[in-house]
């Protein structure tokens, strides 16, 4: 039986990113992938004909240039294209968007409040500051400031160089941000509600938080350290789907002689005298890899496909209490014609960026208390978009592909699991919620896909269907994450690897996770990458 | 406090022209032979009219118009105005006498320069502060326990500048009966269709000048007045790269553009104190409280600043914009920010910002690294520089009072 240099537990993008490092660097890498398609949380399928949907994440911002580069993916087909802020409709019948212009950004802000609209620079700056300073670590091993090996104490020691360049004011801000709730945050900026409602989002996105809850402040700047080409900040729909993004990934890793396989559902790790020596498929057939990568969770990799006795208690322990709790749900929707939004104006670039629906905190706190109860929120937050209306790729022509994005939606209603009636009930909650602001929404839609934790669990895999494998506060980053003393890839098993969302930097379609694991995995072997850029320079 | 709903919507159009058109638009559009356009603080502003050459000799030649309405603009008023203003700028606002203006600059707490800009004392509790930058929600923060509203209003209030030897007969010749009495930096309201026009003495070229501000629906009615009293004066209306060479002449800093703003920087160690940008003179240290105050004595008393700026005439004649300034041609001593080749000093000028001891301990043996791309290719030279006082060029007719005919 052939035995695999490495061999890759799940297909999705860090996964993949992974494997493309390693297979260039002349390692034999087999992925398996669980389902008969690749892309984990990034894909697009095409459910209904001549629609593809991102079924899972729908924007790209955080994904790495450098990963682009080193692994070609343009050659294999990614494309991102920047898309043009967005809006939130408020109940009075009016709306606030952002726009990319400077100057017309202020203006429409002004709308609500003169102070505001002056004060976005204050906050775009204070954003801009801490963003810089947390970017250069996306692309490094996190420090293990228990060990006292020499890398590490070097590592520690940029960190605090890092750290040492902020003036002491900047040092208490960053710390008070790192830990602060994004409420408290905006309220140090804005007097708008609507305006702090409608930044907010980032801070709770993906998060089993609200607004109001400490540590979401860091979550916000997650999502604001990305960039289209240079552009910080920007996000841009992948042309063809987020599938867009694994399929050049899987290109690329085959085109480098990488073998994949679908359909390929790991059950268990194998060990021998507590090194790990290939996997278990779910119908018996071994597989044998000198070197096991897992891109699954780290709550799914320990306690569903390693046996616990080879694991050290304290680390099984603080893998339970990892906190990586369901919170958010998906609808893909095809739609027959653009949908109307009488309070933009006409031609309204905002229909071609995010739309919500969301205008004060209150509600955004509120829809947080039903998840609190054990119940989908009854006003949810929705994070809207139409990839359509900027990539002809993804629906027939005049016809749209909408992604909703719906928070919060916990992983268990009221401690039972959810039936498919609470699924379409569910949905019914956020097609009203669209149609109260689009007249005859409701008559374009043509099919939807309506993904709650339960579905987002059983297809992709992601415990309780949390999208970041892990919730993005202070307590699980840098070298908290996803366990103390194994944040750097390896784990308490020989041979066996975390590449995926669980580990630093953490979640969102950035792809750093899966290079550094390739970077710490080929350490260990002794080899060199064959191109591995290192981040770009923070100037 | 938030707006109004139809407030809201009415305003809802702006993004139909994301460069907004200042009050004088119309007039500087139709004299436009270059359409050489730029964005100047959300407005369309010219960069050019009709020959960026010809438009600096009308400055200082003839009488320049040059539209300021994107200047940031704030009202401040009320019983505590003053008391207000002396907290947040670091010039002591009680020599500042009704009906005068001086320039000045306020700071963070740390110190460091926040804008610098004009502020016009209109009545003796009414102010307007003119500056480059956005400043509501610190203006507004700085008004915690004070008796003083604070309003932006940019868009209400249209702005010009006439400058120029003939600036003064234009003037005259418009009718403003009594502008011969004033002096440098005061002010006096005139009466302009059915309602007042302020006028102040002041301007950005070191030369004779005035700039006029009115409610921006008599703006167009205001350029006619001044076009048509100006035609046998020379008038002509320039854009701002003919006026950045004068304000360089006259040893004027930009923000943003020779000092970073405080509120604005990325980078820990781009602000600056007034004593690094020279606005040092500004500082009116007797004063008992002003924000950054006591940063800046004690970066003073100890000597920690860091840099300073400094005129500097280059030998030759080739500008030297964004050149490094070197010590000995060997140690990295600053940046030059600004420069030209000065027609009125016939000096190759700059302004430059130096890292100390250079500029005030070690002011010998500078030289600045030109790199002057000539078709395709750099033609490298090292030229020494000699620190100079600003201004570059110093005329009487600026402060002569009542000014001369031309």
């Amino acid at each position: 039986m052939k035995k695999y240099d490495v061999v890759m537990i799940g297909g999705g993008h860090n996964g993949l990113v992974a494997a493309c490092y390693l297979q260039r660097a002349g390692l034999d890498v087999l992925v398996l992938e669980k389902n008969d398609w690749v892309g984990g949380a990034a894909t697009s399928r095409e459910l209904t004909p001549g629609f593809l949907y991102s079924n899972c994440s729908y924007v790209c911002s955080l994904f790495r240039p450098e990963i682009m580069r080193d692994l070609e993916l343009p050659k294999h087909g990614l494309q991102v294209i920047a898309y043009e802020g967005g809006a939130v409709f408020t109940r009075d019948g009016d709306y606030i968007a952002s726009y990319r212009d400077h100057d017309s950004h202020r203006r429409e802000f002004a709308r609500y409040s003169k102070r505001d609209a002056e004060a976005y620079d204050r906050y775009a700056r204070d954003v801009t500051r801490r963003c810089r300073f947390i970017q250069p670590l996306l692309m490094r091993t996190a420090p293990d400031p228990f060990s006292f090996k020499p890398r590490d104490i070097s590592e520690l020691l940029y960190l605090g160089k890092k750290f040492g360049e902020f003036s002491a004011h900047d040092m208490a801000q960053t710390l008070r941000f790192w830990t602060m709730s994004i409420s408290d945050f905006l309220d140090e900026y804005f007097e708008t509600d609507v305006i702090k409602a409608y930044l907010a989002l980032s801070g709770i996105i993906g998060t089993a938080l609200g607004p109001m809850s400490p540590g979401t402040a860091y979550v916000l700047l997650h999502h604001y350290m990305g960039e289209v080409d240079g552009s910080v900040g920007a996000w841009g729909y992948a042309r063809g789907g987020m599938g867009a993004v694994t399929q050049a990934l899987a290109s690329s890793f085959q085109a480098s002689g990488g073998t994949i396989r679908t359909g390929a559902d790991v059950a268990r790790v194998m060990t021998r005298s507590g090194r790990a020596t290939g996997v278990v498929l779910a119908d018996g057939e071994e597989v044998r890899g000198n070197l096991v990568v897992s891109n699954a969770d780290v709550k799914r990799t320990f306690l569903k496909l390693v046996e616990e006795d080879a694991l050290p208690e304290t680390f099984v322990h603080r893998v339970k209490h990892f906190k990586m709790r369901g919170s958010s749900g998906k609808l893909n929707i095809a739609l027959d014609s653009l949908p109307e939004f009488p309070a933009l104006p006409k031609n309204s670039s905002c229909i071609r960026g995010d739309l919500h629906f969301t205008d004060s905190m209150e509600r955004m706190e509120r829809a947080y208390d039903d998840w609190k109860g054990g119940r989908y929120s009854a006003d949810p937050f929705v994070d809207m978009v139409i990839p359509t209306t900027l990539d002809p790729t993804m629906a027939p022509p005049g016809k749209h592909f909408m992604s909703c994005f719906v928070q919060y939606c916990p992983p268990q209603l009221e401690g039972r699991d959810w039936t498919d009636a609470d699924r379409d009930a569910f949905a019914d909650t956020v097609v009203s919620q669209i149609a109260d602001y689009s007249p005859g929404f409701r008559d374009r839609i043509l099919h939807m896909e309506v993904r709650t934790p339960r579905e987002i669990e059983a297809e992709v895999g992601l415990t309780e269907g949390n999208i970041f494998q892990g919730e993005l506060t202070f307590d699980q980053l840098l070298f908290n994450r996803p366990v103390p003393g194994y944040a750097q890839y390896r784990t308490p098993v020989p041979g066996l690897y975390l590449c995926g969302s669980s580990t630093h930097p953490g979640g969102g379609v950035m792809g750093a996770p899966g290079r550094n694991a390739a970077a710490e995995i080929l350490r260990d072997l002794k080899m060199k990458p064959a191109e591995m850029s290192p981040a770009h320079d923070v100037i | 406090m938030m707006l109004e709903m139809n407030t809201r919507r009415a305003l809802q159009s702006h993004i139909a022209t994301p460069r907004f058109e200042t009050p004088f638009h119309p007039r500087i559009a139709a004299l436009s032979e270059t359409s050489d356009w730029y964005t100047w603080a959300g407005y369309k502003a010219p960069h050019s009219v009709f020959d960026e050459e010809l438009e600096y000799f009308a400055i200082r030649s003839t009488a320049a118009l040059f539209d300021i309405s994107p200047m940031v603009k704030y009202r401040i008023a009320g019983p505590d105005a003053e008391r207000y203003l002396n907290r947040l700028t670091v010039r002591n606002v009680a020599k500042l006498g009704t009906g005068r203006v001086h320039y000045t600059a306020w700071c963070d707490d740390h110190g460091h320069v926040l804008d610098d800009g004009t502020l016009f004392r209109l009545a003796p509790d009414t102010f307007r502060l003119c500056c480059q930058e956005r400043h509501l929600p610190w203006l507004l923060d700085s008004a915690i326990g004070f008796d003083v509203e604070i309003e932006e209003e940019t868009m209400q209030i249209a702005g010009l500048a006439l400058q120029g030897p003939t600036s003064f007969a234009v003037l005259c010749k418009a009718g403003f009966d009594g502008i011969e009495r004033l002096k440098p930096f005061q002010l006096a309201d005139f009466a302009h269709d059915g309602g007042t026009v302020t006028i102040s003495r002041t301007g950005f070229t070191g030369d004779l000048g005035y700039e006029l501000f009115v409610p921006a629906e008599a703006a167009l009615s205001l350029w006619d007045r001044l076009w048509a009293a100006g035609q046998l004066h020379g008038i002509r209306a320039i854009g701002y790269a003919a006026l950045n060479r004068a304000r360089i002449e006259a040893g004027f800093i930009v923000a943003n553009a020779d000092f970073m703003t405080a509120e604005t920087t990325l980078r820990a160690d781009r602000a600056r104190m007034p004593d690094e940008i020279g606005l040092d003179w500004l500082v009116d240290a007797e004063k008992p409280n002003f924000n950054g105050r006591k940063a800046i004595l004690e970066a003073r008393r100890n000597q920690t600043l860091k840099h300073v700026l400094v005129g500097l005439e280059i030998e030759g004649n080739i500008p030297a914009d964004g050149a490094i300034v070197y010590h000995r041609k060997k140690h990295e001593a600053g940046l030059v920010s600004a420069a030209i080749w000065s027609p009125l000093a016939k000096r190759n000028i700059a302004i430059a910002s130096l890292t100390r001891p250079y500029g005030t301990r070690l002011n010998e043996d500078l030289w600045v690294e030109i790199y002057a791309l000539r078709e395709l290719q750099y033609q490298k030279m090292m030229k020494r520089a000699r620190i100079v006082p600003r201004p570059f060029i110093k005329l009487d007719r600026r402060a002569a009072s009542p000014p001369a005919q031309f």
